[in-house]
């Protein structure tokens, strides 16, 4: 993987330019938005796809023998190929498309380990995850007696690597982390964690949802055994995600769900299901999000991925600075390496009400607990406003921001 | 633009703001007789209200705690002002005013009697902001009906 370089920071409006749903006024004022985390705009082209596939070429997959069948199917199936290889799998069959990292991750969590974990095993997680990277580990736990084993982190809200790389004992079956924090940013060092779990035998899956947008991945290189994520976080239409899974797991694992499209034969007595990745895809898939999500990857690699990173780095590093200098502001989250995301709270302002009073300045951010209860809890709080920047975002953005926390304080003095 | 600043103005009124800064009747109550949470589920915050109801179906003290945006606060502290010492249909009647009230359902016959509850108006123009300003009240009606499921504004 290629370091980013550091590039001018001229391109940001030219990116901007690409998202049509940033050029409104909310609440009387230009739109600043600032919660991407939550979910990404979309860029004309995305919109394009979507609209003309619709137009031209609908049909179900994998099924006619006519014309707009093979066209949806060659779409559909065109998309899993950017996606392989957008994050340079070795196969297509490692690529199953779900609904969201929530669907990827309970697909794991049902079909690789509820049937072989019981009492005395563990499922290792961290601190740090959304709550799509717990509670279906949790269910796993009560449906089969395994335990939840939960790594610490510290103030800044980083790992306790000599603590995760602790409880990673000999009955750990898997380690399910995150890439990048969605509530604090804190990028995880997975690379190295992943290593040290091969040496114990230890499959990992990384909940890629926050990762994917703003870096590069190169799943080989990571080496993890499965990586989830998500379509809206990365430009693309909701309802779509991956799972990246290692194609000797995959090839072992029971299907997750039953249906159509997963099956080579049914009878009464029997099923012969699909081979991969179709096993994992029953039922009608969502072609034309899966057909946006493959014009998202196309818009990603057209800038690439590395120039997208050192641009964002550069305005996360500029926000960070510029909410740094707010009197009365509290950082939440303050990892050497983050990406997109800063946490804070104002004062004693509630975090729902800087949220309103924003947004009635344009300014759209994220307020409450994110999805990351134990996360807040951690830190002894409630939630945070968070705000997270895209490709799209620039310095105005930022400042922007600034002046709107101000008003907020002002309302609140 | 300065009717957008209008609403906001309308919305954290000086009697709001004074309630979420020194809210009324904080704490646990001792002896409660009814007790009831509010949790917000779009924020997580919570909140338990706790009524001493007498013999005679008056409610003789009522407090409350928990953590919540400068509305939800707000509004628990003006209803524990406004039950304290009522009969239990008022406090009752009171619910049902002000949920018709903020929701808009339709316009109220008994707002004449909401007195400084009428503070809470500006909600009004932020859909996503009643569920705030309403939770201490659904705990109110929880807590009246013996209801063990914390209340929730959804």
């Amino acid at each position: 993987m290629t370091q980013p370089q550091p590039q001018s920071t001229a391109p940001e409006e030219d990116w901007r330019k690409d998202f049509p749903v940033l050029e409104q006024s909310v609440s009387g004022h230009p739109l600043v938005f600032l919660d991407s985390a939550a979910s990404a705009q979309q860029p004309q082209s995305v919109i394009d796809a979507v609209a003309r596939y619709h137009r031209e070429d609908h049909a179900n997959v994998h099924r006619g023998v006519h014309t707009l069948s093979h066209r949806a199917t060659d779409a559909y199936e065109g998309a899993r190929d950017k996606i392989r290889e957008f994050i340079n799998a070795s196969s297509r069959t490692e690529i199953v498309l779900t609904s969201g990292t929530t669907e990827s991750i309970n697909l794991v969590a049902q079909s690789f380990c509820r049937p072989r974990v019981g009492p005395g095993d563990k499922i290792l997680i961290t601190h740090l995850e959304h709550h799509a990277n717990i509670v279906p580990w949790q269910m796993v736990c009560e449906q089969t007696g395994a335990e939840l084993v939960v790594a610490p982190i510290d103030d800044d809200g980083q790992l306790e690597i000599d603590a995760l790389r602790a409880l990673m004992t000999d009955d750990v079956f898997i380690l399910a982390m995150g890439h990048v924090s969605n509530a604090l940013g804190t990028i995880n060092p997975v690379r190295e964690i992943v290593a040290e779990a091969r040496q114990r035998n230890i499959p990992v899956l990384v909940d890629g949802a926050q990762g994917v947008p703003h870096m590069a991945i190169d799943v080989q290189d990571l080496d993890c055994d499965f990586y989830a994520f998500s379509g809206h976080k990365m430009f693309g239409p909701t309802g779509t995600g991956v799972l990246y899974g290692r194609e000797s797991l995959l090839d072992a694992m029971p299907p997750y769900q039953g249906g159509g499209d997963m099956i080579l034969e049914v009878s009464f007595d029997g099923t012969i299901y699909n081979d991969l990745p179709y096993k994992f895809e029953a039922g009608t898939p969502n072609i034309s999000g899966v057909v946006g999500l493959g014009a998202a990857v196309d818009y990603l690699q057209s800038i690439g991925m590395d120039r997208i990173a050192a641009s964002e780095q550069a305005l996360h590093d500029y926000m960070v600075a510029a909410l740094s200098e707010i009197d009365g502001i509290r950082l939440i989250g303050t990892a050497r390496n983050k990406a997109s995301v800063q946490s804070f709270l104002l004062d004693d302002i509630h975090s729902h009400d800087l949220g309103t009073i924003l947004d009635h300045q344009g300014v759209a951010i994220r307020t409450g607990h994110h999805c990351a209860m134990p996360v807040m809890t951690r830190f002894g709080i409630s939630g945070t406003a968070r705000a997270s920047v895209a490709l799209y975002n620039n310095r105005d953005d930022i400042d922007r921001l600034v002046e709107a926390l101000g008003k907020a304080q002002q309302i609140f003095s | 633009m300065s009717q957008q600043s209008d609403d906001l103005q309308d919305l954290y009124r000086e009697l709001i703001l004074d309630h979420a800064r020194s809210p009324r009747h904080f704490g646990r109550l001792q002896n409660a007789t009814h007790e009831a949470a509010g949790i917000n589920p779009l924020c997580g915050d919570k909140l338990r209200l706790y009524l001493q109801v007498n013999a005679d179906d008056r409610i003789e003290d009522t407090s409350f705690e928990g953590t919540g945006c400068a509305i939800s606060v707000a509004s628990a502290s003006l209803l524990t002002d406004t039950i304290i010492g009522q009969p239990v249909a008022a406090a009752e009647a009171y619910f049902e005013s002000i949920t018709r009230r903020l929701t808009g359902t339709e316009p109220g016959d008994l707002d004449e009697h909401l007195g400084k509850l009428r503070a809470l108006d500006g909600v009004k123009e932020f859909p996503s902001r009643v569920k705030c300003a309403t939770l201490a009240w659904h705990a109110l009606h929880s807590a009246l009906h013996n209801d063990d499921q914390p209340a929730t504004t959804e």
